[in-house]
């Protein structure tokens, strides 16, 4: 069979980013260890290349593999992201794996495999692709959380994702197996066209719809499905759990709301009530649990199962709303998630960066007078902190300004304020690192410490992350014109 | 009428409404100066961080007194107007401007930051740059407040103080300043909380599609959606003013702050909850402010004369400042929601004095502080032998605390008192009881400080101001008697401002009282009755 050039060429991207990966993975055991810092940059190189075509093809809607696949402005919007949050992943693990001493180049090709699944997750105009890409996306991470593979606990974060990750992914099977039965078809718009068919109350297509949602709400970490985050993200390299917190939630996320307004667009008053009530429980739980972390990676990933909870709010908009509002909804979750990532990357290479010889680096004492032993460290990590409760003027509070207009825009005033009580909650426990950090005094045996393990790559990381959460704070129009366009109607 | 201006006005047009500036952005150089300053502060060496805030502070003073003296104070509109596209959807505009209400407050921030430079400058001793950074981001968050004409704008700028504010207390400042600090932060972070909503929602309500202020104070809001507003806008000012049940953030945030951060606490930042009533509240919600406005009066006569009572039984300084300006805050409260100029004249003049008044005792205190370690009464007794200079000026400050003729709370507490007269004889007498108070505690305080025994363990400690502390108090103590004796200057600046307010308020209470229509539908009735004027 021949596959049409005009397909390939849609898919571009993922050929790049796949091809890249291959050849990263052949290289890896002929390239001497202290050169390995080549192939990462050699990955960066061809995130930049993808970059550029993503951004060339913007705004056009191509369809390919007979209707498998899709280009829209959408999906073109989660790859830019996703390349930016690979990219400063890959810069940030330069430094971290040799502070760590894990030279294998494979590192980096499984983050582009990884990547590659997440690419095919908001591109899939189809159940089985988007299925393929959540696999693709989530065998990759398994292998990337147990790669400190002679600790026991990021071998443990290995297992315990592997196996409530099979876990949710077989739900989610069963319930497109059961949405073939329904429909016939694993299409989207094929899958739309049965459900108005069939009506709203059909039983089959709603036993398929909560499977559906019960998988994607493990992939995007929302309460009760959240159970694996904490373990998982304290247990994995400090790096990759920053990976998992962002793009691995970002492409979750994107692949969720397409699958559930082009999928299941016609059953928005059978889904959206349910998304509200999973929305509200994340935004409780993920908040006030933070409040008792004493360790930092643990504490943000709470924070990061209390983020998916902000990020439903556009979701629960997008199903609760008409068609204009609907949008907004949408945008809103677009433009949270892009910032969330710089805020919350930046926040994960500063634990990167403090973790050093013996020292860990995720303890809340290894915060303790920072301000005192390196005043620029301590200042990003109060940026970000503060960008993450929502305080202007950071992007994280244009972020919360945006879902809360669309959710008063959808007549859920009182959502709204749910939401501002948990980002005053969440005050509590983010000014409590700034609170170590800059009221403390340093104790005497970390006195001396004043060098981090601050790799040249990893400024440039915490430089973008810190730029991203600055200027998007003051002037967020040129991220706010993109998601508004990119949306789904 | 320039007020209700919506339209990103062209070069021509914003000239017109700007003839006293020339279409200089005064406002913004004097609310982005101090950021400046911050890059500079970067650059210099750490000795040299306060040298560098002293002259950025008094030069944004100098420049903050371009727009006093170009004001007109003859109009009710907004001046030094400037309007840039800031976000393109929703429409969120920089959008800035003085009228007569925000530019005492204005000229109050410019006024003392250099001040709490100054009182800094031996006071504060380690991580002197960041200090000053915290300090000079304080002047512009505390800057756009007052001058923003965009909703979205004035809450950045009202969340972005807590932040510097936060780490003012809690790094420099007393023992217990992490959790005087957190205590803050979350107060006043819960309490905007609501304010956000209310924005968005007015947003959506008023049909305008705007945060433009000036638009939202001049449409019409049904009498269901305004009372709940009137409560969103209500938990977030009261928790700043402090208004009594709300204040007890504010005496842990004073006694633990630095004498700087206790001078812009005391003397700016609770000048936000007052403002914000002023601003919002009550031209935008005026129905919902007739209706629950005795309860905020109820409130702030218990604020009046509990904080006068509290302050009583202080033995701590600086708590006993802390619960006076509860008490005095009382009085701003009191004199804006009994509703006529008198009122809120006195209100916004009180403002001022407070700001000038407590100001100058919490730099008293800090001076004596910096002699003596200790804020206790007992361990700074007797002062006037060993500090005559000292003695002179705290005498000062104390009975304009008190509101001796002749100083300037005097004639803000007397304006009130009116106001409060007119719309309530019993209320008008309970308040004047908090003036009686007053002079209670204040007296007691002076009598044991000054003139009390001197506290023989201290002696060998204390020695009189220096120059540069009586430069730090003198302008203070000229103002107190410049607005005490001739407060004209001051009252002619917010005249038309408050006659503004007060004649909309007077149109719904006209309506009302003739009407016989239900409540919800008076809003559509006096929206007609103002057709011919807006025209």
């Amino acid at each position: 069979m021949m596959i049409p050039l005009a397909d390939l060429v849609t898919i571009l991207p993922e050929l790049i980013v796949v091809s890249v990966a291959c050849l990263l993975l052949a290289l890896d055991p002929i390239t001497p260890s202290n050169r390995k810092d080549l192939l990462a940059w050699m990955s960066v190189a061809a995130l930049a290349v993808c970059f550029i075509v993503t951004a060339g093809s913007m705004g056009d809607r191509v369809y390919a593999f007979s209707d498998l696949v899709v280009v829209d402005g959408y999906a073109s919007f989660w790859k830019l992201l996703l390349y930016v949050v690979s990219g400063m992943t890959i810069l940030l693990s330069i430094g971290y794996l040799k502070e760590e001493r894990i030279d294998l180049a494979e590192f980096y090709g499984f983050v582009l495999l990884s990547l590659t699944g997440m690419m095919i997750m908001v591109s899939g105009a189809d159940l089985l692709v988007i299925y393929l890409g959540i696999e693709l996306m989530s065998i990759s991470l398994y292998v990337l959380a147990g790669f400190k593979r002679f600790e026991a606990r990021s071998i443990e974060s290995s297992a315990k994702y592997f196996i409530l990750g099979a876990f949710s992914s077989g739900l989610l099977l069963y319930g497109i197996s059961l949405i073939f039965g329904a429909a016939g078809s694993t299409r989207l718009v094929e899958i739309a066209a049965a459900v108005d068919a069939r009506g709203l109350d059909d039983s089959l297509i709603l036993i398929a719809l909560m499977l559906v949602i019960v998988g994607f709400g493990f992939k995007v970490a929302a309460v009760p499905f959240h159970m694996w985050t904490p373990d998982v993200y304290q247990g994995a390299p400090t790096s990759v759990t920053a990976f998992m917190a962002v793009a691995s939630k970002a492409a979750s996320f994107g692949a969720f709301l397409r699958v559930m307004l082009e999928g299941f667009g016609g059953m928005k008053p059978n889904w959206s009530g349910l998304i509200l009530g999973v929305c509200i429980l994340t935004l409780i739980l993920g908040n006030l649990v933070a409040i008792v972390q004493t360790n930092v990676k643990r504490m943000l990933a709470y924070s990061s199962i209390a983020h998916a909870g902000y990020a439903l709010i556009g979701l629960v908009v997008a199903g609760w709303a008409g068609t204009g509002v609907s949008a907004k909804g949408v945008s809103s979750m677009m433009l949270y998630l892009a910032v969330y990532s710089f805020m919350t990357l930046g926040a994960f290479s500063m634990v990167a960066i403090l973790r050093r010889g013996a020292n860990e680096g995720e303890d809340l004492d290894d915060f303790t007078g920072l301000a005192k032993r390196h005043k620029g460290a301590a200042f990003l990590m109060l940026l970000f902190m503060v960008s993450l409760a929502g305080i202007p003027p950071t992007a994280g509070f244009i972020g919360k300004f945006y879902l809360f207009m669309a959710a008063v825009n959808a007549g859920l005033t009182w959502l709204a304020v749910v939401g501002l009580i948990f980002a005053a909650v969440s005050a509590f426990y983010y000014l409590r690192i700034v609170m170590v950090m800059y009221m403390r005094e340093p104790s005497p045996d970390q006195e001396g410490e004043t060098r981090l393990a601050l790799s040249p790559t990893a400024t440039v990381v915490l430089a973008l992350a810190a730029a991203g959460v600055v200027i998007f704070g003051i002037y967020p129009w040129p991220l706010v014109s993109l998601t508004a366009s990119a949306a789904l109607p | 009428m320039a007020r209700s201006r919506t339209a990103v006005p062209s070069r021509n047009e914003r000239f017109l409404i700007d003839v006293s500036s020339g279409g200089f952005p005064w406002l913004t150089l004097v609310v982005f100066l101090p950021v400046l300053g911050v890059a500079a502060v970067l650059l210099v060496e750490e000795a040299l961080a306060k040298w560098v805030a002293l002259g950025v502070s008094s030069l944004v003073f100098l420049v903050s007194l371009v727009p006093w003296v170009l004001f007109d104070e003859s109009t009710a509109a907004m001046q030094f107007v400037e309007t840039h596209q800031w976000i393109a959807s929703p429409s969120i505009n920089y959008a800035v401007g003085v009228d007569g209400i925000s530019l005492p407050l204005v000229l109050l921030t410019t006024l003392l930051t250099p001040l709490c430079v100054l009182v800094s400058w031996t006071a504060i001793r380690t991580r002197v740059r960041e200090f000053m950074i915290s300090l000079l981001v304080m002047e512009t968050a505390t800057l756009g407040v007052f001058v923003s004409l965009d909703f979205v704008l004035f809450y950045v700028f009202w969340e972005t103080m807590l932040i510097p504010m936060y780490l003012l207390i809690g790094i420099w400042g007393g023992p217990n300043r992490v959790y005087a600090a957190i205590k803050f932060f979350l107060y006043t972070l819960a309490g905007s909380v609501l304010l956000l909503v209310a924005i968005i929602v007015l947003y959506f309500y008023a049909g305008e599609n705007t945060f433009d202020i000036l638009t939202l104070s001049n449409a019409e809001y049904p009498a269901w959606l305004q009372a709940w507003l009137f409560w969103a806008f209500f938990a977030a000012f009261a928790v700043k003013v402090p208004m009594f049940p709300f204040h007890t953030w504010l005496p842990d945030a004073h006694v633990e702050a630095p004498t700087a951060g206790s001078v812009i606490l005391a003397s700016v930042l609770l000048k936000f909850g007052a403002y914000g009533f002023l601003r919002f509240s009550l031209p935008m919600l005026p129905d919902a402010t007739q209706r629950f406005t005795s309860v905020v009066i109820f409130l702030s006569v218990v604020a009046i004369i509990y904080g006068a009572y509290m302050a009583f039984a202080q033995a701590d300084l600086k708590k006993l400042i802390a619960y006076s300006s509860v008490s005095h805050m009382g009085f701003v409260t009191l004199g804006i929601f009994v509703l006529n100029a008198q009122g809120i004249e006195g209100a916004i003049l009180q403002m001022v004095n407070h700001g000038i008044t407590t100001g100058a005792l919490f730099l008293c205190v800090g001076i004596v502080y910096e002699r003596t370690h200790s804020r206790e009464i007992v361990d700074n007794s007797g002062l006037a032998a060993s500090m005559p200079v000292y003695a002179t000026f705290l005498v000062i400050f104390a009975l304009s605390s008190v509101g001796l003729p002749g100083m300037n709370s005097f004639v803000g507490e007397f304006f009130v008192l009116v106001g409060a007269f007119m719309w309530n004889k019993a209320v008008a007498a309970l308040a004047a009881l908090g003036v009686i108070l007053a002079a209670v505690y204040i007296l007691w305080m002076l009598q044991r400080v000054v003139y009390g025994t001197p506290a023989q363990h201290m002696a060998s400690k204390l020695y009189d101001m220096n120059w540069c502390e009586i430069g730090m108090l003198a302008p203070l103590a000229f103002l107190v008697f410049w607005i005490g004796l001739y407060p004209k200057p001051l009252l002619d600046v917010m005249h038309a401002s408050v006659d503004h307010l007060v004649q909309k308020q007077a149109r719904v209470m006209m309506v009302d009282e003739v009407s016989p229509l239900p409540r919800w539908e008076r809003a559509r009735v006096r929206a007609k009755s103002m057709e011919p004027e807006t025209r």
